[in-house]
């Protein structure tokens, strides 16, 4: 990693004009708990490192509008120590408290996982089930743009090469809502998701389903929010009939590659599995 | 090639060393500060072999840029002792053969410090899954964790009132 | 050499648990290990290897790197001994050292993806990394093989073309891949398959597996300027890397000191040399220190992981479960030279049972992939996985217990291995017992849950080992131990030297020499330095005792024989004598009037090294929508002849069954279409973390101590990971209800099979 250049920039302006003066050679790096991996592996190889987290905004979570902004870089650790944010989003948190180990998780931020782009990331199926949006800003001011919309391709994202998500938005929780991720690994802890499933829920006093988000992760180039397999489940009470329309709907939207973590077959059919129980425990979450 | 000065304190003395922006932080310690306790096993955050505590956070160091250290306050294994007294968990470690190569050690008790310093009283499964990020070959991990649970006992039973 | 039954001595240290003498700095992390070496001057190595799976090498050009400002030296097989020739022990078979060389440093051919070409020193590590980019390499890939069969197929592409198989009448005209077929067996299987009553059979397949050490191969070479060199390494043989360096140096031994490094893990993958002829070659070009030390990755695809093996097993028995024949076809990969362990497999895959009909066909394959390097009992865990998996087929069918159908067939004193010894003080049996009798064998298989059970064999070895005893003037003691420290060893060490000398461990220190402090020594590995550095460690103290025991009959002018010598005093037993019993202490601080310094040094090459046995059993379950499996309760027993620190022989058990485990259900190595290797890092070669296994429960069966040993030790170190496959193996196979045949049963596998 010779001759890299550290920036720590004090402002989202001055990360912008960092990143527009080094013409395309700069990274942004919140936890690096991607970046680092990448520059030793020499597939990334900055001149320039914009290092994000001395930016205020960047780094915390608050209150807003009866929801929350969070800021990009915010490690997870410290996502899951905040106690209003589990209870209104225990799938987001523990999606990004999924991300390898406690000490990744030390660093590892929502903002680089999305833009890290790999479609097994782990806590984009969880924002993208909570309906999160993400506030960029760049030499032209400010813009948003749902989660889901953000990785348009592995390692890619909608984000021009000056332009920084800065934060998440958080819609308000309404009553008797809540969410899930699971994801299978072959170990316990510590491995690339072989399919991750996010689903969050709204329910009516009598149980049943008024709204909700299914977003499966690792069997698509992006991670993927299945409006049918959300569609599947509102109006019902999570029953076995609808929980098998939503397995189909979810098999029907999986195009997942074979690859050293997992065949093809093998990821559609887990997918299924995943979405049915991450339903369920959303479910018994949002009843309680 | 672009070195600059880092100002931050290691293990409660303030240190100032040279850092290159794209070095680690565990290449800073061990060849810069020369604290070598810390670690490589793998270089990209799955070992846990570079575990210190960086303001108050356990980190994997070789997952951190050595410039990020600026005015960070940094805890390694060579501050875990209290000028030559045995940490709790160090003595069980010791005790309860809980090592054998020691490779992985010095990352482990940083580790389990951070743990207990959050948790005083963790469950088996709470220490396992805490530790999931340090990788031991030697131990099958029995006595790590049966180590990691008494010295819990003798950090409680240390904050008693007498 | 004394007997090892003590005639009932009540032991005072032996068999305690105190704290091992290397244990604070290892805790503070003031211990050394390979890389934490800095010297005045030292510059970084870094190695380029080949991006082929195979090719010949047309041309190295190393100009442009060597204008590079900080480079300091560069090298390639040039620089090595042309004629390295003849044969160095190494882990537990023999090296030839002209392949070991060319592993070093590829000659002509690159084998494998990762091997090694040619290498730079230079003042910044940023600069060598620079300076690899600009060394061009010219290559002419050839059509490559991974497979072992495949490897085995006539049409397949051959690596070395002046390999003939050994082994086979006549000589095959023709080069190929097989470097040897080893055959082994006795009596008549083809009778006894023909009388048998009932017969199992089935093919297994094991993948490929790295011993895991966390600490990556390390190594500081210096070069001194009248030739005298130091070594400072990770290793598990101090003396193995000397020799080996010495001849691809073409040295002299005794101008290379090396000083073993703390070793962060080893398990016979540091059993031989990959970066120290390297370094010192640089540090020879240009008169500085050379560190090198390799990325995870490289460890990945450089260093020897053990075999993958392709194996056939048919046994023929009565239908009261007598296997009275078997019959086994082992196929084993050896990475880019020859050398598998597949013989050890051969002689290992029965051991535990007393088959009177045996037919053993071993075949050692080259393929391009890493050399094979020696991993824990080497050889034995995958014959056992399929023998194991079979008897279990046998207990299924007959409807047997599977731990009474072992009972059954077990080896009993007196009994004949197939490759001709006879087994004594064997405690398979008691072993056996233990394990049915045991609390987890007694509770009944959890709902949903199912259990495994399988044995295991290993000879460990004795061999060369020095050791030195001194006395220091304030009576305390140092052990000066040829071996490197692994496992604990030092303390084992301290604690046999202290019960012999009768001393409390407190006032015993051990320490690990370099090649010039201390006699020769076989490596550490084999389940050796307990028994055999042991064996050093007390005759030596032994002899420190009889010499304590003539300077007190000098001092007292009485007959040695009226001298008794009990827990560090000597008494005087002569009736006609009025004196004080002198300590330890006050012998010492007189030692300048009794004939000088108190020290003892032993060199020998211990025999009567005694073999092995385990039994595992494991409960586990399986997600049955997923493939997943959790392992809920494991428990290891073994037989291990004494425990010298009981502590740290649960560890070995522990130890050995978590990497046997790993084995079983997720490690294994992954190639591409192009030979290249998909999973080169922790993240996808998936080794077992805490949160993957329940706590491993540990029986010590100490019935039948080894009596050519002081202490009764046998070696336990490579018995624990010869069990756990099968017991894993048994178990899944029992909920998926079909033999489980292919290793890593990984959760897509297991799916796989129960959608069957």
């Amino acid at each position: 990693m010779s001759g890299v250049d550290y920036l720590a920039p004090a402002s989202v302006a001055d990360a912008v004009s960092a990143l527009r003066a080094s013409a395309g050679s700069a990274r942004l790096m919140a936890g690096g708990t991607d970046l680092l991996v990448q520059m030793r592996g020499g597939r990334a190889k900055p001149e320039v490192v914009i290092d994000l987290k001395r930016i205020p905004g960047l780094m915390g979570i608050r209150a807003d509008a009866g929801g929350f902004i969070i800021g990009a870089a915010t490690s997870g650790a410290a996502l899951g120590e905040h106690e209003a944010l589990k209870a209104a989003w225990p799938g987001v948190i523990e999606a990004v408290n999924l991300i390898g180990s406690t000490q990744v998780q030390g660093r590892a931020s929502l903002g680089g996982n999305l833009c890290n782009a790999s479609p097994a990331a782990d806590s984009v199926p969880a924002l993208i089930a909570a309906g999160a949006v993400c506030v960029i800003e760049g030499p032209n001011g400010s813009r948003e743009l749902p989660v889901e919309q953000v990785q348009v391709g592995p390692g890619k994202t909608a984000l021009a090469v000056d332009e920084i998500l800065v934060a998440f938005r958080l819609p308000e929780r309404v009553a008797r809502s809540s969410d899930a991720y699971l994801r299978l690994i072959p170990r316990t802890e510590m491995d690339i998701a072989v399919v991750g499933v996010g689903v969050s829920l709204t329910l009516d006093a009598s149980g049943m389903c008024l709204v909700a988000r299914v977003s499966v992760g690792a069997v698509a180039p992006t991670c993927l929010l299945v409006e049918a397999a959300g569609a599947a489940l509102v109006g019902s009470a999570l029953d076995d009939a609808a929980l098998a329309k939503m397995e189909a709907a979810v098999a029907a939207a999986c195009r997942p590659i074979s690859d050293k973590r997992g065949t093809a077959e093998y990821r559609t059919k887990i997918a299924c599995v995943l979405a049915r129980r991450a339903a369920l425990i959303a479910k018994e979450r949002a009843s309680a | 090639m672009s070195r600059m000065v880092v100002n931050a304190t290691v293990n409660g003395e303030p240190v100032e060393f040279l850092a290159g922006g794209g070095q680690s932080l565990l290449d800073a310690l061990r060849d810069e500060l020369r604290l070598t306790g810390s670690k490589e096993g793998c270089g990209t955050g799955d070992c846990g072999a570079c575990s210190v505590i960086v303001d108050g956070r356990l980190v994997c160091a070789c997952l951190m840029l050595a410039p990020e250290a600026e005015g960070a306050r940094i805890e390694t294994i060579e501050g875990l002792a209290d000028n030559g007294h045995l940490h709790p968990l160090q003595h069980q470690c010791i005790e309860q053969a809980a090592l054998q190569c020691g490779f992985c050690t010095p990352g482990l008790l940083m580790a389990s410090k951070a743990l207990l310093e959050r948790n005083p009283d963790p469950t088996e499964t709470e220490v396992r899954y805490w530790l999931a990020g340090n990788m031991c070959r030697c131990t099958g991990y029995d006595k790590v964790v049966r180590a990691v649970m008494d010295a819990a006992a003798d950090l409680r039973q240390a904050e008693k009132p007498r | 050499m004394s007997d090892g039954n003590q005639g009932g001595v009540k032991l005072k240290v032996v068999g305690q648990r105190p704290v091992r003498p290397d244990g604070v700095d290892k805790v503070t992390g003031r211990a050394q290990f390979g890389a934490d070496f800095h010297l005045p001057g030292m510059l970084t190595g870094r190695i380029k290897r080949s991006p082929h799976a195979h090719a010949r090498i047309v041309s190295i050009d190393t100009s442009a790197a060597e204008k590079l400002a900080g480079v300091k030296a560069i090298v390639t097989s040039a620089d090595f001994d042309a004629g390295a020739a003849g044969e160095v022990e190494a882990g537990e078979s023999h090296a030839a050292m002209k392949e070991v060389a060319a592993n070093c440093l590829a000659h002509g051919k690159v084998l494998y993806q990762g091997h090694a070409v040619a290498a730079v020193a230079a003042t910044q590590p940023e600069i060598a990394a620079e300076a690899l980019d600009l060394i061009e390499i010219i290559y002419e890939v050839l059509p490559h093989v991974i497979d072992v069969e495949a490897a085995m197929a006539p049409d397949s592409p051959v690596l070395h073309d002046d390999m003939f198989t050994k082994g086979v009448t006549p000589k095959p005209g023709k080069a190929s891949n097989v470097a040897a077929r080893h055959v082994m067996g006795r009596g008549d299987v083809a009778a006894a398959f023909k009388a048998a009553e009932v017969t199992v059979e089935g093919r297994y397949e094991t993948a490929a597996v790295h011993q895991g050490y966390i600490e990556p191969h390390a190594c500081v070479a210096s070069w001194g300027a009248d030739g005298q060199s130091t070594i400072w390494c990770s290793s598990q043989g101090q003396f193995l890397v000397r020799a080996m360096v010495a001849k691809i140096l073409n040295m002299p031994l005794s101008d290379i000191k090396v000083i073993p490094a703390e070793i962060g893990g080893g398990f016979g993958g540091k059993t031989t040399v990959y970066l120290e002829p390297v370094a010192l070659a640089l540090s020879r070009k240009c008169g500085r220190p050379v560190k090198i030390v390799m990325s995870r990755e490289e460890v990945f695809l450089a260093s020897g992981p053990t075999s993958g093996a392709v194996m056939d097993v048919r046994l023929a028995a009565t239908k009261t479960g007598k296997i009275i024949g078997a019959e086994m076809t082992l196929k084993y990969q050896a990475g880019a030279f020859q050398g598998s362990p597949v013989n050890l497999g051969c002689m290992t895959a029965f051991a535990c049972y007393d088959v009177e009909a045996l037919a053993l066909v071993g075949y050692d394959v080259v393929s391009n992939r890493p050399k094979v390097a020696a991993y824990r009992a080497p050889g034995a865990p995958m014959a056992a996985f399929a023998v194991e998996s079979a008897i279990d087929d046998l207990a299924l069918k007959l409807g047997m217990d599977p731990i009474d159908l072992r009972l059954l067939n077990a080896v009993r004193d007196g009994a004949k291995t197939v490759y001709g010894a006879t087994v004594r003080y064997s405690a398979l049996v008691e072993t056996l017992e233990a394990i049915k009798a045991s609390p987890h064998y007694r509770t009944p298989v959890g709902n949903g849950q199912a259990r495994g059970v399988a044995a295991g064999f290993w000879f460990n070895v004795g061999g060369e080992s020095s050791a030195a005893v001194h006395v220091d003037e304030d009576g305390g003691v140092t052990v000066v131990s040829s071996n490197p420290d692994i496992g604990g060893s030092r303390a084992s060490m301290a604690m046999m030297a202290a019960e012999t000398l009768g001393l409390p461990i407190e006032r015993v220190r051990c320490t690990v020499a370099d090649t010039t402090s201390i006699g020769y020594s076989g490596s550490t590995g084999g389940s050796r330095v307990t028994f055999a550095t042991g064996m050093a460690v007390v005759e030596a103290a032994q002899k420190v005792v009889a010499d304590l025991k003539r300077r007190a009959a000098q001092t007292w002018e009485c007959d040695v024989g009226h001298v008794d010598w009990k827990d560090g005093v000597a008494t005087c037993t002569d009736p006609s004598k009025d004196v004080k019993p002198l300590s330890m202490k006050a012998i010492a601080g007189k030692s300048a009037k009794t004939g000088g310094p108190i020290a003892a040094e032993i060199s020998l090459n211990a025999q009567g090294a005694a073999a092995g046995y385990g039994v595992h059993v494991c409960d586990l379950e399986i997600d049955a929508e997923t493939g997943r499996t959790t392992v809920v309760r494991y428990t290891a027993a073994q037989d291990v002849g004494r425990a010298i620190h009981p502590a740290y022989v649960e560890g070995q058990l522990q130890g050995g069954a978590a990497q046997g485990i790993g084995w079983a259900l997720n490690e294994e190595y992954v190639y591409g279409k192009s030979g290249l290797l998909e999973n080169p890092s922790f993240l996808d070669y998936r080794m077992p973390v805490a949160s993957d296994l329940p706590m491993i429960d540990t029986i010590l069966i100490e019935t039948k101590p080894n009596p050519r040993h002081p202490y009764g030790a046998k070696g336990v170190g490579e018995v624990p990971i010869v069990p756990p496959l099968a017991a894993v193996g048994n178990a899944v196979s029992r909920i998926v209800g079909k033999r489980m045949r292919s290793l890593p049963m990984s959760p897509a596998k297991v799916l796989a099979e129960m959608s069957k």
